[in-house]
């Protein structure tokens, strides 16, 4: 067998508002950089293909599906996970305590993906960026529109009840 | 998956110039289309260019229109006011596809290039014309429901997957590339190319040419009263079973201007020409728009699986215009209006 070079890149990342430096194969995925090379194993890896929602991370503030981001391609920006998102790296975020409050999940699995894409809407909503059952201006954030925002994060234990209802909560605690 | 060399593009002309000197390169957006082919093994390029982060502007066209840079996010172009208010079709077009972290990831230009979402184009392990030429085609007598029924050809019957180049076929959209040969403005409906005996190629872009933005002509009053809408196996984050962008201006008793558009239903977005052709100048009638896209829709070779789409097209093709019409769009339990 002859030996094959792995293209390989240095990748300088903030991760939880610390500078991280790795050497990666460029193949490598953000949620695998996360996960293998930095031990922030908050990030779930539910389908590996941007189906399901448990990967998801806050990249310069906006939620994305880490599996299907390449690290390397990821290379300078910020990225926040479930483990960087309480202020201060201590306690709880708002959105934690409303999974908390709410019993917003069971087994958990799909849970920091939750709460991270859950961060990301209300942001989203603060810009105003409209959802496909938007019908108002400015936006009220509802039901029917939280459970359209959600819609790509998965939940095989049917929380789903309980997880709009945490939104709610979080989104009610904040300044608008 | 295979190892790949990554180099993040300073230039369009660096993009350009890269991969078109290199068979075995490939662009790179958002990289939500292909790094999953990737790792599903579809593809093993040996180098990819990262063009994510050009042309991310969202600005006024020279001629008064508006010119969406490729690089631009689904997010970010759904949200625009520009887009709200000028194309309304577009940004729910934008909106009504995927999930919001996919849309804050994908590019409104590799959206435009993304792949069908043929199971068998997706599964290494099956025959795919459109992924491995001459390998044959099992879709026609598989599972071919979400797949195409007019414009396929007997080597492929692939559907396009996108909802925002529905809207864009609708609205007359130019999209501008860099190529080796040049720059070249195509009009969306000129970019893609129907599958024939060579399915392995869904544009006429060459190797090497990228997308660096995409054009809309100033907004008029039929583009600001436009509207997609889109029919789906799930409330959302699901591919098209049927989708369709319209808008209509009405004069007095008669129809001054149509737009129809539909997605799902073919390897490319399908503007309704003979449809529009048919219902500009008539009557404001859902009775005549019935028949327009009945005659659109007659060439139509379904397969047994997907028969329902042609029905389900010319449906929501008159409910569309119908509702912007401001017809009475009561139907009965069978969808016929009362």
């Amino acid at each position: 067998m002859t030996d094959i070079e792995i293209p390989c890149s240095d990748v300088e990342l903030t991760v939880n508002e610390h500078p991280c430096s790795l050497r990666l194969d460029n193949r490598t995925s953000l949620l695998d950089a996360l996960r293998e090379h930095l031990g922030l194993t908050g990030s779930k890896k539910g389908c590996d293909h941007g189906q399901c929602g448990a990967c998801t991370v806050l990249l310069d503030g906006r939620r994305v599906n880490s599996c299907l981001v390449l690290a390397v391609a990821a290379a300078g920006r910020s990225v926040l996970t479930i483990e960087g998102l309480a202020p201060g790296g201590t306690g709880v975020h708002p959105m934690q305590r409303a999974f908390l409050d709410q019993d917003g999940y069971q087994c958990g699995y799909c849970t920091p993906g939750q709460i991270c894409s859950a961060v990301g809407v209300l942001d989203e909503v603060r810009q105003g960026w409209p959802s496909a059952v938007t019908d108002s201006e400015p936006i009220v954030l509802d039901d029917v529109e939280v459970r359209e925002r959600m819609a790509g994060n998965l939940c095989r234990c049917g929380a789903y009840v309980n997880i709009v209802a945490a939104v709610l909560q979080a989104a009610d605690g904040q300044p608008s | 998956m295979k190892p790949f060399d990554y180099t993040r593009a300073g230039s369009a002309a660096d993009a350009v110039a890269l991969v078109s000197a290199d068979p075995d390169a490939m662009f790179l957006g958002g990289g939500t289309n292909v790094v999953d082919h990737l790792r599903l093994g579809l593809f093993g390029p040996g180098h990819l260019v990262d063009v994510s982060a050009l042309h991310t502007g969202v600005e006024p066209a020279p001629d008064g229109g508006l010119r969406l840079g490729a690089g631009v996010t689904n997010s970010e172009a759904a949200a625009s006011p520009l887009v709200r208010t000028g194309y309304p079709a577009v940004s729910q077009a934008l909106l009504s596809g995927a999930s919001g972290q996919l849309r804050n990831m994908a590019t409104v230009g590799g959206n435009l290039l993304q792949r069908t979402r043929c199971r068998y184009f997706q599964d290494p392990a099956k025959p795919c014309n459109k992924r491995r030429p001459g390998s044959g085609c099992p879709a026609r007598a598989g599972i071919s429901r979400d797949l195409a029924i007019i414009g396929t050809s007997p080597s492929c019957i692939a559907s396009h997957p996108s909802d925002f180049a529905v809207a864009l076929a609708a609205m007359d959209a130019v999209v501008l590339t860099r190529g080796p040969g040049g720059d070249r403005r195509l009009p969306l409906d000129e970019l893609y190319r129907l599958p024939g005996d060579d399915p392995s190629r869904d544009t006429v872009l060459e190797h090497g040419e990228l997308i660096v933005a995409i054009e809309l002509p100033p907004p008029t009053d039929l583009t600001r009263g436009s509207r997609y809408r889109k029919a789906r196996d799930r409330a959302s984050f699901a591919f098209a079973l049927g989708a369709v962008a319209g808008a209509i201006l009405v004069r007095g008793d008669a129809v001054a201007d149509v737009r129809l558009a539909f997605g799902a239903i073919a390897p490319r977005p399908w503007r309704a020409r003979s449809a529009e052709r048919a219902i500009l100048g008539g009557q404001v009638d859902a009775a005549a728009f019935r028949r327009a896209l009945e005659a659109e829709f007659a060439e139509a070779t379904p397969t047994q699986e997907n028969a329902f789409k042609r029905t389900l097209a010319v449906r929501m093709g008159v409910g569309l215009l119908s509702e912007l019409a401001g017809l009475d769009t009561h139907v009965d339990r069978a969808g016929q209006p009362r």
